[in-house]
């Protein structure tokens, strides 16, 4: 099967992600490497626990501003629904529609990066809550940012794709790419979810 | 792209090694590798032998002795071990399973030069004078009081390895459950391709909880945090909860595989199918699982108090069960047989009474009370030697001897084999059996050296002695696969005579293709089914067409080498701990960091379809050569 | 067989070693309630195992006896056997119930070894009734605080024996690991929590063993890991009243008795020595302050260091240069005394004596 063949909405199978050997492939192993994210988070929300407020005169609820992290968790929350849109046109072979909602996609991501851009620069300048402050700021600022270096990179990873493939369309080569690359942010979707919960809700109630 | 054998210069085959995606010639280079670093790892244990062999010895300053034995284990576990493993998954696994390679060729090229570059950037601290001295297991108090940079060549060395074990425990993951030939259902894989599988599952899940660990000591050691940093609100046991998290699995990713050689070749050796093959793979799957409930027996002295002792007592002692298991499937796969004691064969027996000793020393270290002795001592040295060389090692060199003719097509010599055989093993009951005894006499481990008068001469002495005939067995082999080399002479299919696993049906060594067409999996040791009904060759499940390859590639070296260079970058940032920051250091990093994303961006947009063998060239090819 | 005949000549040899172990040092020759215990642990345990090896040893040597090829002809092809459940379920459940039968001692042992209730008991009078030492580790040298004494000294360890001793366990800089051989296992002493455990000294094995046990540190703590011993004077309950009661009168130092331990007394403070060292026990500085060993009862050491003899002349060497025996210890390492000098000084610290 040639992989760079051009489909119809018609012949354009249903699950084109896994049409090809090579497809399958990358569908398993990148869920595998998810499997794999998921235990490198855990042991860092187990270090942030361990290490919550030690060492550190300031406390989870002085530092910990409600609104902006609502604003964040919104705006990355929205950014899944958007990449689903996305998904959901790249079945239909809609490449259009699909590049679209990627685009939104990327936005609402980069407005989340920017905002816990401001968030880090004000406990920083702010609070005086350096990365070196305390084992607390350690731990927190190592959890949330490789949250955060991870929506660096799936940004840029968008953006890759899309630049990429804007000339060429859809084809059987490329819809695994972009496949994995929404699963990834879901996955980081997800993994904020739980920073959301365990750190700022927990920090801010408990 | 015609597999037709052509001399070619030097260059080109260096360039062939470099560039290539091929699951054999990683399989090479790997076994290159991890042979390189297991002789490294052994002339440091040879030196560590050598200054204890009196007491009081100034053979080695008591910090060089330090640099010594952190450097051998981290060496062996991480550079040897490992690799070594990885060289028999890649030659062999995918020939198993009937594939024509791994699930993703770039990935498993990019594996290997990533624990290549570790490797050598972790070596590279010997040049620069500043040396790991904190052990293989670098508990963080004493490693952020480690002066100089010894321990960030270990994080960032390791780190940088430790992303190629990862990918490549994916690798096989995929390749396992998506590339198995037609007919070769799960409960047809052989032992070896089984435990290859629950290792990588190890691997996935184990190896992040070791690069969130070495990223804290990186980090605590060279940007300022304070994970481990007691005055700061840190908390360096929270280090080795999360080493040992990573370390006792890691224990059965080495093991598994081994385990996994040795079901191999002790059915081929006595010409009867693996016995109870089922209950093997339930034991290997239970083994992995219950390895990672059982990390804190590590730390019975740590204090984690007697309730967290006894649950992790029993649950270590639990795995004396599958572990026996399959002891006993081992000697009942030889009953009734018809026991040809061949090099592979001989490894393999002296395997299971050694390791048998081992477990059982295994199991009383389990006893959290009676660990309060034997923890840190001798003792303990001298169990995991029995595991990691009694199981680990004599399954690397069973493995060697075993599948050298598939991966080299030549055979090494029986007469040197037995020799190598004969001094290592000897060697290596009289190094370490001893041991046991010295621990228990009060010799706690990783002492420089040892006060006389307290009755610990003698045993050191004989501990030293075996070390040598070790070294004695070590260096024969290597002069065996010299020779074997230089003669060079060609194997058939399957040189043993007795292979049954589809691997020994096709030529030594295969076609870069490795199957000119897939073949049918009739059953467990489907080329054994295949020679009892008269056959030669495997029946094909599909019709002779072209077959699809992927093309070599320079950019896994690139990116690895990205990597190589950001350490140099980050360890000489002007924050580091040494306070020796260089002002060229962080824009090294960065140059580092874009090399390496630069290239996986090239990688990402420049589209490679690979590219085909037309059915008509393959008609041709007699497959005796690979390209 | 040749591997065979090996092993037996290895275990009989080391049957012939394991009587060699010293009765101060080895866990081998317990001279208390906890490493009596946890020998009993070692023989049950072996016994089990020895049970296992001979198992898979009998097997094994039939096997390679009667299915040798040599043995079974050349051309023979064995059934291929898939298996039996009923064996399988044999080897399955015989050491399920080994093990089982191992936890037993297993478990019980942990929580009476943990258990450090006694710790806290008080008399009528609201005084404690066992010992307990603080015991603080540090880089190549230990400290043992008497809280409720109010005493403090380093090095050798005094206890009484025949009855609990509990221990809390810390470290000021880098782990370390708590171990008296012959006593009882180890316990570590971390940085950021205190471990506590007791240990109990048996009187008729402290006679055998000339009173004094061999201590060790057995966690991995730099260059000098292996010379950070430490020394136990195990002795009767009276005894130890008597050192306890002269510890706590040492509220001064005692007065030199030469000229030439005057003058050692002299260099002492002009080289502010006296800034970590203290020379009395009633030393009440914090923990942190406490820097260096204290030297009270220096005089009735048994090494110096911990692992040099207890002499004037290594006394003298060790004073000039520390960094050779122990290297990477904190002590100042580049001293330019002259002979004179270090002859006052050692004449000096080996008359810091509380008792005779």
């Amino acid at each position: 099967m040639n992989v760079e063949g051009k489909f119809t909405p018609q012949t354009w199978p249903d699950s084109p992600e896994k049409q090809t050997l090579e497809g399958k492939n990358k569908f398993l192993g990148f869920w595998l490497f998810l499997g794999g994210e998921t235990v490198l988070f855990a042991t860092l929300f187990a270090t942030y626990l361990a290490l919550k407020e030690k060492g550190s005169s300031i406390t989870t609820e002085e530092l910990f501003s409600m609104p902006l992290v609502f604003a964040m968790t919104m705006l990355l929350l929205s950014s899944s629904l958007t990449s689903v849109y996305a998904i959901y046109h790249m079945k239909n072979y809609n490449f259009k529609l699909m590049q679209a909602w990627f685009l939104l996609t990327v936005f609402l991501g980069f407005g989340f990066l920017c905002l816990e851009i401001y968030e880090f620069y004000h406990y920083v300048h702010g609070e005086h809550f350096t990365y070196s402050s305390s084992a607390f700021s350690s731990a927190y600022y190592t959890l949330v940012g490789t949250h955060g270096a991870h929506v660096t990179f799936g940004l840029l990873w968008f953006i890759a794709l899309l630049v990429r493939n804007a000339k060429r369309g859809l084809n059987l080569y490329n819809a695994p790419k972009y496949y994995v690359a929404s699963l990834y942010w879901h996955f980081i979707d997800v993994v904020w979810v739980f920073i959301f919960t365990v750190v700022y809700l927990m920090g801010m109630v408990g | 792209m015609s597999s037709i054998a052509v001399k070619k210069g030097f260059g080109a085959i260096l360039w062939e090694y470099l560039t290539t995606v091929d699951h054999k010639k990683i399989a090479h280079l790997y076994l290159m590798g991890g042979g390189f670093f297991f002789l490294v790892g052994g002339l440091e244990a040879l030196l560590i032998r050598i200054q204890l062999l009196k007491p009081q010895n100034t053979f080695l300053s008591e910090q060089t002795f330090n640099e010594m034995f952190t450097m051998h284990g981290t060496t062996m576990i991480f550079l040897a071990a490992m690799p070594l493993l990885f060289a028999f998954m890649n030659a062999v696994v995918p020939l198993q399973i009937g594939a024509r390679d791994v699930a993703f060729p770039f990935l498993n090229s990019l594996g290997f030069w990533l624990f290549f570059f570790g490797g050598v950037f972790l070596n590279l601290s010997w040049i620069f004078g500043s040396v790991p001295d904190a052990g293989w297991t670098s508990y963080a108090t004493l490693s952020l009081a480690s002066p100089g940079h010894g321990i960030d060549f270990y994080t960032l060395g390791l780190q940088i390895s430790g992303f190629g074990t990862l990918i490549s425990g994916i690798n096989f993951l995929v390749t396992i459950i998506n590339m198995r030939a037609p007919g070769m259902t799960f409960m047809r894989m052989p032992l070896f391709t089984w435990t290859t599988f629950i290792a990588s599952t190890l691997i996935l899940f184990a190896f992040p909880p070791l690069t969130v660990g070495i990223f804290f000591l990186m980090f605590d050691r060279l940007f300022g945090a304070n994970f481990f940093d007691v005055a700061m609100g840190g908390n360096a046991v929270i280090w080795e909860h999360v080493f040992w998290i990573f370390g006792h699995p890691e224990v059965y990713i080495l093991v598994l595989p081994a385990f996994g050689i040795f079901s191999e070749i002790i059915p081929t050796f006595s010409r009867k199918r693996l016995f109870g093959y089922s209950s093997m793979v339930f034991a290997t799957v239970l083994i992995g699982f219950l390895g990672f409930m059982v990390w804190a027996h590590h730390m019975f002295t740590t204090g984690l108090g007697n309730v967290a002792n006894a649950i992790f007592a029993v649950a270590t002692m639990a795995i004396a069960v599958p572990t026996g298991i399959k002891i006993f499937n081992w000697l009942l796969t030889m009953w009734g047989g018809s026991i040809k004691i061949s090099v592979p064969m001989l490894w393999s027996l002296g395997f299971i009474p050694t390791f048998v000793m081992g477990g059982v020393t295994g199991v009383m270290q389990g006893i959290a009370p009676l660990d309060y002795q034997l923890h840190d001592t001798y003792f303990i040295v001298a169990h995991f030697h029995y595991v990691i060389l009694g199981g680990v090692v004599f399954a690397i060199l069973a493995g060697l001897h075993f599948y050298w003719p598939k991966m080299w097509g030549t055979m090494l010599s029986e007469k040197i084999g037995y020799f190598t055989f004969v001094f290592f093993f000897i060697g290596f009951h009289l190094t370490f059996f001893i041991q046991h005894f010295l621990g228990l006499f009060g010799m706690p481990r990783r002492v420089a050296t040892y006060l006389p008068g307290q009755g610990l001469e003698l045993g050191n002495l004989i501990s030293s002695i075996g070390a040598f005939m070790m070294a004695v067995g070590a260096i024969s082999l290597v002069y065996n696969i010299i020779i074997t080399v230089v003669k060079n002479k060609k194997v058939g299919n399957d040189p043993w005579g007795d292979g049954r696993t589809i691997e020994w049906a096709i030529p030594s060594p295969p076609p870069f293709y490795n199957f000119k067409q897939t073949p049918l999996v009739r059953g467990l040791d489907t080329y054994w089914i295949e020679k009892t009904e008269g056959k030669k060759e495997l029946t094909p499940a599909e019709p002779l067409s072209d077959i699809h390859m992927p093309n070599n590639s320079f950019v896994p070296v690139v990116i690895s080498f990205g990597l190589f260079v950001a350490a140099f970058g980050a360890m000489y940032n002007p924050l580091n701990q040494v306070g020796d920051g260089k002002s060229w250091a962080l824009p090294m990093l960065i140059i580092g960091l874009l090399i390496t994303f630069g290239s996986m961006l090239f990688r990402s947009i420049k589209d490679d379809h690979g590219y085909h063998i037309h059915k008509e060239d393959l008609m041709d090819d007699e497959g005796g050569e690979s390209k | 067989m040749k591997k065979w005949r090996l092993m037996t000549l290895l275990f009989l040899m080391a049957l012939v070693l394991a009587g060699c172990g010293k009765p101060y040092l080895s866990t081998l020759q317990p001279a208390g309630e906890v490493a009596g215990k946890q020998l009993d642990l070692l023989i049950f345990s072996s016994l089990i195992m020895l049970f296992v090896i001979i198992v898979v040893v009998i097997v094994y040597v039939l096997v390679l006896v009667r299915f040798r090829r040599k043995k079974v002809g050349e051309d023979f092809i064995p059934k291929q056997v898939e298996g039996s459940h009923k064996l399988e379920v044999i080897w399955t459940v015989i050491p399920i119930i080994l093990v089982l039968i191992l936890s037993v001692p297993t478990i019980l042992y942990t929580f009476e070894f943990g258990n450090v209730k006694g710790m806290e008991k008080v008399d009528q009078n609201g005084d404690k009734e066992a010992l307990v030492v603080n015991v603080r580790a540090n880089l190549y040298w230990w400290e043992f605080e008497y809280p409720d004494l109010g005493i403090v000294t380093s090095q050798d360890l005094v206890v009484p024996t025949d009855e609990k001793v509990y221990f809390n366990l810390i470290s000021s800089d880098v782990k370390h690991s708590f171990w008296i051989p012959s006593i009882g296992g180890k316990m570590d002493t971390n940085t950021e929590n205190t471990n506590t455990f007791y240990l109990e000294f048996d009187q008729s094995k402290a006679d055998a063993a000339g009173n004094l046990f061999f201590g060790k540190c057995a966690e991995l703590c730099g260059p000098s890991h292996a010379y950070m011993d430490f020394k136990v004077k195990a002795v009767s309950r009276d005894e130890f009243n008597q050192w306890a009661t002269a510890m706590q009168n040492s509220t001064e130092e005692p007065t030199p008795t030469s000229d030439v331990a005057l003058r050692g007394q002299e260099l002492f403070q002009e080289n502010n020595c006296f800034s970590c060292h203290a020379t009395t026990a009633n030393d009440e500085r914090p923990a942190a302050a406490r820097t260096a060993p204290n030297l009270a009862d220096f005089g009735n050491r048994t090494k110096v260091a911990g692992i040099l003899d207890h002499t004037k002349e290594d006394l003298k060497n060790w004073i000039q240069h520390p960094g050779e025996y122990k290297p990477g210890n904190k002590m100042y390492d580049e001293n330019d005394f002259t002979e004179e000098e270090l002859d006052a000084l050692a004449e000096y610290l080996m008359g810091l004596k509380v008792q005779e």
